[in-house]
């Protein structure tokens, strides 16, 4: 996903002379594009995440559209009251990329883990919150936001070759995408667990379960209008995110179907464990928190096996 | 209107007075600066001119001295100076970018200078001659933020960039050499490649030679002040980091201010 999204970027930069980029020295093999095609506005600030985003707010005042690149947790969790004070309090357009969505720095253990960045940056209204689910989602993103005043958060995911299935790159502002129609069950992906959904759906269709799944990939604006117009078609959501639990796309839709009185039942999947250390490769990290498809769809299994038929 | 250090105080005094609020010693501390900055030191032809030279206030509450100065430069009413600390008033205790006049928000310490660092970048690529102007105070030599930013300007060599070190040696809880000595601080710029000038920051003339010089490198001032400068029960007192005057200090205050007009 970065190096296409980074590929579009120098695209828009050519036709764009707003736009520059900041990276806290990460981003070996993929920034160095925009480098060699922009060296008067490429900086490498160092290992000094908190200067980055001060960095582009001054940028930024002065009429630049700045990016802010690091792996996802350093450039938000990090940096965040300079993001606060700085892009979110000015209404500025700093973008914030942030790699690494949810456990893709597996080995590298909790401190690259890139776990409460949707919620961090979901805190205040006047950030756009962007998830996108492959990267050709990601440049439709990116080029659909281009003239966006406020500032946006794009949380990256690694992976440059997977499509979700029925995506078709397809992005906009304030809306999600039914992926698969359904019955009874409807999993509501963040970003790149769309995969993982799109497997278990697989799994679940095999045993004659027919679920829906519904991706978000703008948290902020809440696609709001969608979820009034699918939740109510569906007895039961399955929210699915590689983020912790509290702050995340459970959150938000629980308190969506409070709000509204949706007839809809919620289960949250999400990071609920106490950090422990413990580490591993993406795919064993997902099991460990059930966020595999082999446990999604166990868990949408069960679920349906217990509705009471009508 | 002259944007004098007097007339700065004499409305730092009013105001707090007024509002029954602190922070005064910090503003009486830079008045002298700010008096030099916006009389004879900022090209601001408009406040909403985006070739203007930027001031950043990075010690964010000394607010008060700067809506004063704003106020002597005829960017501000009097009226609006009035809603200091009201309710429904872009004047708070620190300084909001959505005030006109203010170029960025500021409060929370170790900030300013990241964005005056990004906005002397701007100038850089956007090939303005534009300058940028930073005040800090001392104790915020405390935050590690700050030297990211001091590293970054040197390497790049933003010699359009100019910090002002509020040296009063006074922080929220005691004297700033008590709390974490930062000294000697000019040679602590100096070794990450900074030109570093010491003057006194009560005294205009030098404080315009210094901040006009031209330098190839970034350049600090550190400006050797004191907090609560021009009062004498406030002069060098920690108390007067956050405490409001009550009327008998308010009187004493202002006829210290008039004595000091009168020509000797």
């Amino acid at each position: 996903m970065r190096k296409q999204f980074l590929t579009a970027l120098i695209e828009l930069a050519r036709k764009d002379p707003r736009i520059a980029f900041l990276t806290a020295d990460l981003g070996y093999t993929v920034v160095e594009t925009f480098r060699d095609a922009f060296p008067g506005r490429f900086f490498n600030v160092g290992v000094a995440e908190q200067n980055m985003l001060g960095i582009a707010t001054g940028l930024a005042e002065a009429g630049l559209v700045p990016f802010v690149y690091s792996i996802g947790t350093f450039a938000t969790a990090r940096a965040y009251e300079f993001i606060r004070n700085g892009p979110l309090l000015h209404q500025l357009p700093v973008r914030i990329v942030g790699v690494g969505s949810g456990f893709e720095y597996g080995t590298a253990g909790f401190t690259h883990h890139v776990l409460e960045d949707v919620g961090l940056m979901s805190l205040h209204a006047g950030m756009t919150v962007i998830t996108p689910a492959d990267a050709k989602q990601s440049v439709a993103a990116l080029n659909a936001t281009a003239n966006n005043k406020q500032p946006i958060y794009f949380r990256l995911g690694k992976d440059e070759t997977y499509e979700v299935p029925g995506l078709n790159a397809l992005f906009t502002e304030g809306r999600a995408q039914l992926l698969r129609d359904g019955k009874e069950i409807l999993f509501i992906a963040l970003g790149t667990m769309a995969r993982e959904v799109a497997a278990a759906a697989e799994i679940l269709s095999r045993q004659g379960v027919d679920v829906g799944i519904l991706l978000i990939s703008c948290v902020q604006p809440l696609p709001a209008r969608d979820l009034q117009a699918i939740l109510p078609k569906y007895r039961h959501a399955i929210t699915v995110e590689a983020h912790t639990l509290t702050a995340g796309i459970g959150a938000m839709v629980g308190s969506f179907i409070a709000e509204n009185a949706i007839p809809c039942r919620l289960t949250r999947c999400a990071v609920r464990k106490i950090p422990d250390g413990v580490s591993g490769s993406e795919r064993f990290m997902l099991q460990r928190h059930g966020l595999d498809a082999e446990s999604l769809a166990r868990l949408a299994g069960s679920l349906h096996a217990e509705m009471p038929r009508t | 209107m002259s944007c004098t250090p007097t007339a700065i105080r004499r409305l730092v005094l009013e105001e707090a007075k007024r509002a029954h609020v602190g922070h005064i010693g910090s503003a009486l501390s830079v008045a002298d600066v700010l008096a030099v900055l916006y009389s004879d030191v900022l090209k601001i032809a408009d406040p909403g001119d985006p070739d203007r030279d930027r001031f950043i206030l990075s010690k964010g509450h000394a607010a008060l001295a700067l809506y004063a100065a704003l106020h002597l430069r005829g960017w501000l009413t009097r009226q609006q100076l009035t809603t200091y600390c009201g309710d429904d008033s872009h004047l708070g205790v620190h300084p909001e970018n959505a005030l006109r006049g203010v170029d960025f928000s500021t409060g929370s310490l170790g900030q300013g200078l990241s964005m005056g660092v990004g906005a002397a970048l701007a100038a850089r690529m956007q090939k303005s001659a534009r300058r940028v102007y930073v005040l800090v105070s001392d104790a915020e030599c405390n935050e590690g933020s700050l030297w990211e930013a001091v590293m970054f300007a040197a390497h790049h060599k933003l010699a359009n960039l100019i910090v002002i070190v509020d040296a009063n040696n006074q922080q929220a809880l005691a004297r700033t050499s008590e709390v974490l000595d930062i000294n000697p601080l000019a040679a602590r710029w100096r070794a990450f490649n900074w030109r570093a000038e010491e003057v006194d920051g009560h005294d205009p003339p030098g404080l315009k030679a210094a901040l006009t010089t031209d330098s190839s490198q970034p350049k600090v001032i550190i400006a050797k002040t004191l907090c609560g400068k021009g009062v004498d029960y406030m002069e060098g007192q920690v108390k007067w980091h956050y405490w409001p005057m009550s009327p008998d200090e308010y009187a004493s205050a202002v006829r210290q201010l008039a004595q000091a007009e009168q020509p000797a």
